[in-house]
């Protein structure tokens, strides 16, 4: 591996982001682009996702995660993007210093001009969900699952119970099934679906796989590995009924109870974080804090199409070649945006109105609860209405975004603070 | 008499709730489709029920032990643990280009199993 010392971007992580990150830097002219990643491989996350459903924003195609992987790995080769694989980035300094660490190059340390975090997310697992019980083996997440069916070919147990209706437990629940398993059931401790609808249908009731609202799995039982486990039904403050308890006999409980982005890098290179949704402010060029530090994708906040991360790590590779030409000022003015009514955040969390002058701005937002009935989504600086869209509902589960045109520029150029709610 | 069937679309992750009104076993009218694809899936669901279909199928000399692959065209939904159960009885030899045929008109349905990835082989 012929390594230099200098490069023009380091992008850390090759998934979905941090590829597009990579390919936008190199087709936006900078010359020296790294693409650095943990595994012997790039494409991260979407390896594992043989199932299909990507693409369809991209490419008008659906694709299973490896083709639409596939297809941008292809393009980041093609043109010039340099990789760096099973290397684990140790640090990135404040002054952008990258400090790498694995068998093909031993430790060094690589000057970049600019830096796009795109490590993506951790799964949560059963030390943040804290079940009670034994613990024996068989208690795993559900993508630790999906790496073993789909990327080692193992499978991990004969009869499962998964806790988290996220899109992962669904998609691994169809999958073991159709591998021979047996999947007792579903729970969910929320009253309603954390996923996506359509794997409702595709994943579940296809194959008569059972689905529980409002129910946890409240202990574990097993010695060296999980016998049963017990499943209650929660009361308002989500806590288990003791009388609502039944054991249910299995041998593995899959967890798909959420995602962390992964930002100890980030934390420790000092840039600022929003801490309600354990991300990195950023503006609506994906710059942090620090200048010439890009974030990108999964580790700002969590999406559910990847489509979505590649459009954010192709802005954050765009805006990381204006930085190292000149072209970013770090001294214009930045308004804030503020989650109003049922809006639980809203990402970026600074914008410039001086952006607006060449592109309309893009805010994604989650809201609190489900509001299943026709809901409109208003952007207002005090009394001041700058946009507003109509939606036919509007669910945790489902990514919602508004686009500020470049109309809005009078309006926001004069805001301190913008504030988007849905109602 | 009008029966009503109510769908959840699966084309894409917005997940349209759909009405297929039904009179005689004949469609007279689809409801809550935003798109054109919405309308084929509701179709397509009354008539003849499909999914698209994915997995892994074992391969010799890879850098990983399986492949994943999917189809060329949706699956009928009644006979997709018939063809999961094809595709474990089925092996193939590194290296592999994504879109390769895996299986010929696979259980006589006319659809292919392609590669969904390139997998090199590990000596090469």
């Amino acid at each position: 591996m012929n390594l230099r010392s200098e490069y023009d971007v380091i992008v850390i992580g090759a998934g979905p982001a941090g590829l597009a990150a990579a390919i936008a830097a190199r087709q936006n002219g900078c010359d020296q682009v790294l693409l650095i990643d943990r595994d012997v491989e790039p494409g991260g996350i979407l390896q594992q996702c043989v199932h299909n459903g990507f693409g369809l924003e991209t490419f008008k195609e659906d694709l299973p995660g490896p083709s639409y992987a596939q297809r941008f790995i292809n393009r980041a080769i093609d043109c010039g993007v340099q990789f760096l694989m099973d290397t684990m980035v140790l640090a990135v300094s404040r002054d952008k210093q990258v400090t790498v660490s694995g068998a093909l190059v031993g430790i060094r340390t690589l000057q970049a001009k600019a830096v796009i975090f795109s490590m993506g997310c951790r799964e949560r697992s059963r030390a943040q969900i804290r079940i009670p019980g034994t613990r024996p083996a068989g208690v795993y997440t559900a993508g630790t699952a999906q790496r073993w069916v789909n990327i080692d070919g193992l499978m991990p147990g004969n009869r499962f119970i998964i806790l988290g209706s996220g899109d992962i437990g669904m998609i691994m629940a169809r999958r073991l099934t159709l591998e021979g398993a047996q999947v007792e059931r579903v729970v969910e401790i929320m009253p309603y679906l954390s996923g996506l609808s359509r794997n409702l249908v595709q994943c579940l009731q296809d194959f008569e796989i059972p689905l529980f609202l409002n129910q946890t799995v409240s202990r574990i039982i097993g010695k060296k590995r999980v016998e049963a486990v017990e499943i209650s039904a929660v009361d308002e403050k989500r806590l288990p009924i003791p009388s609502s308890a039944e054991i249910i006999p299995c041998d593995t409980l899959l967890l798909s109870v959420g995602l962390i982005p992964e930002n100890e890098l980030t934390r420790r290179a000092g840039i600022e974080m929003d801490e309600r949704i354990g991300g990195a402010v950023v503006d609506d060029t994906f710059s942090t804090g620090i200048p010439g530090m890009f974030v990108a994708g999964n580790v700002v906040h969590v999406y559910d199409l990847v489509d979505y991360v590649s459009q954010a790590g192709e802005k954050a590779g765009s805006s990381a070649a204006d930085y190292i030409r000149g072209k970013t000022s770090y001294s214009e003015k930045k308004v804030k945006t503020t989650a109003g009514k049922n809006v639980r955040y809203v990402v970026p969390q600074l914008i410039r109105p001086e952006s607006l002058k060449e592109t309309s701005i893009l805010l994604q937002m989650r809201v609190v609860a489900p509001l299943e009935h026709r809901v409109e989504l208003i952007v207002r600086d005090g009394e001041k209405e700058i946009t507003r869209k109509r939606l036919p509902y509007a669910r945790p589960g489902e990514m919602v975004s508004v686009s500020l045109p470049q109309s809005a520029y009078d309006i926001v150029q004069q805001a301190d603070e913008i504030t988007v709610e849905i109602l | 008499m009008i029966e009503k069937r109510e769908l959840i679309c699966v084309t894409c992750p917005r997940g349209c709730r759909i009405t297929v009104e039904m009179e005689d076993e004949k469609i007279i009218r689809i409801l809550g489709n935003t798109c054109e694809r919405g309308k084929k899936y509701a179709e397509s669901e009354i008539k003849d029920p499909r999914r698209m279909f994915a997995s892994t199928v074992r391969i010799r000399n890879g850098v990983h032990p399986v492949l994943p692959v999917t189809v060329t065209q949706p699956f009928p939904k009644d006979r997709l643990k018939d063809l999961s159960a094809e595709l474990r009885k089925t092996e193939v030899t590194a290296p592999v280009r994504m879109g390769d045929v895996i299986v010929k008109n696979v259980l006589g349905t006319g659809i292919d199993v392609i590669a969904s990835r390139d997998m090199e082989s590990v000596r090469s």
